[in-house]
């Protein structure tokens, strides 16, 4: 087997990586194991897949994983009762099975002739035993139609890139066949750059003062969902349309409900504003 | 190779199997870690290492392994750690317009310069601004000034280093492994009874009756579907919070989301009540009048085959279980209100998160309800036990 024309994938325009989670998607690319994403909500594990795809140039299959799905939905789909319809009124090429199976996101993304990638979204949402199901088919990049007897073997093997947001626990049979990484949550420095990439032409006072006022938001023990990236940057727009004193920001928090979507934790945060200006 | 690396990891308790093992030798074998140290820590960590709770203990075995090594990431000479380690001089020379200028640098631009340095340096710099050095204002060195850049050797003394490897920053992943959320929902399986007598639409095609009513119907096509099968099991949770129950917070929390989260049961209700169950059950972990619900408002909603688990530590003054002058227990003793929700349905088990003897004394609450309850000390192993326990016909 040739071996392709060695891509790297360097972040892009859109997307601000560390430096650890640009190697572990190498490592990934390269040894052709999926790659297996964890990590606070909103730390950019879906867009990730997003940008790899548009850097390389190649198609994104995403296979979105909900509570119901089952390892099989994603390979093929064999529609039998349009079959049994279409022999009952004589509809044409019923003796053809091939136009009753339906290839799910992981068979598009093994016929497609160019190397592709396949993001699994959310794969803990599943049953406890759905990765264990996509074991063979994720190592041998393979699977075989019982009803037609056809083997769909992937062309190109694809990128693999499946996130978790850690509401299960995977099976150690499936985390051995993957690269792991964990995204952490950006610490000032990147958040500085993830926020220039959204709004290049921020006022620095502004962004001082919001960053600020976050990372003290996160902090505080009592909040139970801290807010993530994305919720900083609607919070971000929310206060340059409001046009308050910047100075003010820190102090009042205003608009806290972009942050904090838990009336719990909006309280919690009121009485440690309370404890903070007491101290001052 | 240097397979002793290989047992050092799994000494330290960290499961590293042959498979990947093999994986970050193929890797090596493919050049992915260059000839870079960082590089290296990385793919280890990356192939070896499958969750966040572990990265702690893997940074620990990893530098403790490759002390020496370490010592000098990123293939540093010996003698030039040596004088960045101490300092000759700590000059006072924060310059505003090269710490702006340093913090528009990428970490791929800082790490190209310090390539770019490492092969052009050849004598010590103290206080500079280009050379890798002490107390300056470049982007490399230690104890300087500049708002990015790099730490080489050293103590980190202003924070602002972008990353040095072997710095222990997953610390507060730690966990007890003993508290595996999946081996608990493993336990939880064991309740269930699957059935197709549920009142859910019919969505799965019988083959075979299908045929029959085809025949039956002159050849005309006769679809037959079928229900599918689904656990009919209802569980009723209810836990004690809040008092002696925050010891075990944490276990129970991961019972909580194990049970929460299997989203197997065909209905779970959850209520909590403070040290004893008397009139009223509460929604909410904080017990507060507002949440309140009577006991026998609760008892009629559900019906005799919900399974009923309790969870407390079973922990409290012999006054609050034994003695009918309770204030809030209404006239009856605690326990008779726990023996009259017992009794309300066939089955029930009370989990402990508590042994009952990490005391000098055990509890008088403590015998009473075992001797009415069947008790189970919380483990994974007693989980199952318990839950066989209430699937069992009577």
């Amino acid at each position: 087997m040739s071996a392709p024309a060695k891509q790297e994938f360097k972040g892009s325009n859109e997307y601000v990586a560390s430096q650890e989670l640009l190697s572990a998607v190498n490592i990934a690319m390269t040894l052709e194991k999926p790659l297996l994403l964890k990590g606070e909500p909103g730390t950019g594990k879906t867009m990730l897949a997003q940008s790899v795809a548009n850097s390389l140039g190649a198609k994104l299959y995403i296979w979105n994983i909900k509570s119901t799905t089952k390892a099989q939905d994603g390979l093929y789909v064999y529609d039998v009762v349009q079959r049994l319809y279409d022999s009952q009124f004589g509809g044409e090429g019923v003796d053809n099975i091939e136009k009753y199976v339906h290839l799910g996101q992981v068979g598009e993304a093994f016929e497609s002739e160019d190397r592709c990638i396949l993001l699994i979204d959310e794969i803990d949402k599943a049953d406890l035993e759905f990765p264990n199901d996509l074991l063979w088919e994720l190592d041998q990049m393979e699977f075989t139609i019982p009803q037609t007897g056809r083997t769909v073997k992937a062309k190109q093997r694809p990128v693999i890139i499946i996130t978790s947001n850690a509401e299960k626990e995977l099976p150690d049979a499936f985390l051995r066949r993957c690269i792991f990484h964990y995204i952490d949550f950006p610490e000032e420095d990147l958040m500085r750059r993830i926020i220039a990439v959204h709004y290049p032409k921020l006022e620095q006072r502004l962004l001082d003062q919001a960053i600020a006022a976050f990372y003290w938001v996160r902090s505080l023990p009592s909040i139970q969902k801290k807010p993530s990236t994305s919720e900083l940057i609607d919070w971000i727009r929310a206060l340059t349309y409001s046009g308050i004193p910047y100075d003010e920001i820190q102090r009042q928090i205003p608009f806290a409900g972009v942050l904090l979507k838990k009336n719990e934790d909006l309280d919690a945060l009121e009485k440690a504003k309370e404890r903070r200006a007491r101290k001052f | 190779m240097f397979t002793g690396f290989f047992y050092y990891l799994r000494s330290c308790g960290l499961k590293v199997s042959l498979q990947e093992w093999l994986m970050l030798c193929e890797a090596l074998d493919k050049g992915l870690a260059g000839a870079s140290f960082l590089r290296f820590y990385q793919l280890c960590r990356a192939v070896l290492v499958k969750s966040e709770a572990d990265y702690d203990k893997f940074d620990t075995a990893f530098v403790q392994y490759f002390q020496e090594i370490a010592k000098g990431s990123d293939e540093m000479p010996a003698d030039l750690l040596k004088w960045l380690d101490s300092p000759g001089q700590t000059p006072n020379n924060y310059d505003e317009e090269i710490a702006q200028l340093n913090s528009l640098l990428t970490p791929e631009e800082i790490e190209q310069m310090l390539r770019e340095r490492m092969q052009e340096q050849d004598s010590e710099h103290n206080g500079g601004s280009y050379w890798i050095g002490t107390g300056g204002m470049s982007t490399f060195g230690n104890a300087g000034n500049s708002p990015t850049g790099i730490r080489v050797g050293g103590k980190s003394m202003h924070h602002r280093a972008l990353r040095v490897a072997g710095e222990r920053k997953y610390r507060d992943f730690t966990k007890d492994r003993a508290l595996d959320i999946r081996q608990f929902q493993l336990a939880l399986r064991h309740l269930r009874q699957y059935s197709n007598r549920t009142d859910e639409e019919k969505t799965e095609l019988n083959a075979e009756k299908t045929a029959d009513a085809t025949a039956d119907n002159a050849g005309t096509l006769d679809l037959v579907y079928e229900r599918p099968r689904r656990n009919t099991v209802k569980v009723v949770m209810m836990m004690d919070s809040g008092g002696s129950m925050e010891y075990y917070s944490k276990l129970c929390s991961t019972l909580f989301q194990a049970v929460s989260k299997s989203n197997r049961f065909k209905d779970l209700k959850i209520y909590y009540f403070h040290n004893c169950i008397y009139t009223h059950l509460y929604t909410t972990p904080s017990c507060s009048y507002a949440h309140s619900v009577p006991v026998d408002t609760v008892l009629r909603t559900l019906n005799r085959d919900y399974k009923l688990i309790l969870v407390g530590d079973a922990e409290m003054a012999p006054y609050e279980l034994l003695s009918d002058r309770y204030p809030s227990a209404g006239g009856v003793r605690g326990l008779d209100h726990l023996i009259h929700v017992r009794d309300h349905f066939s089955h029930c088990v009370w989990l402990n998160p508590s042994k009952g003897d990490d005391y000098w004394y055990i509890p008088e609450s403590y015998t009473a309800i075992q001797k009415e309850f069947d008790m189970y000390y919380l483990t994974v192993e007693n989980l199952t036990k318990a839950m066989k326990k209430l699937i069992a016909a009577r």
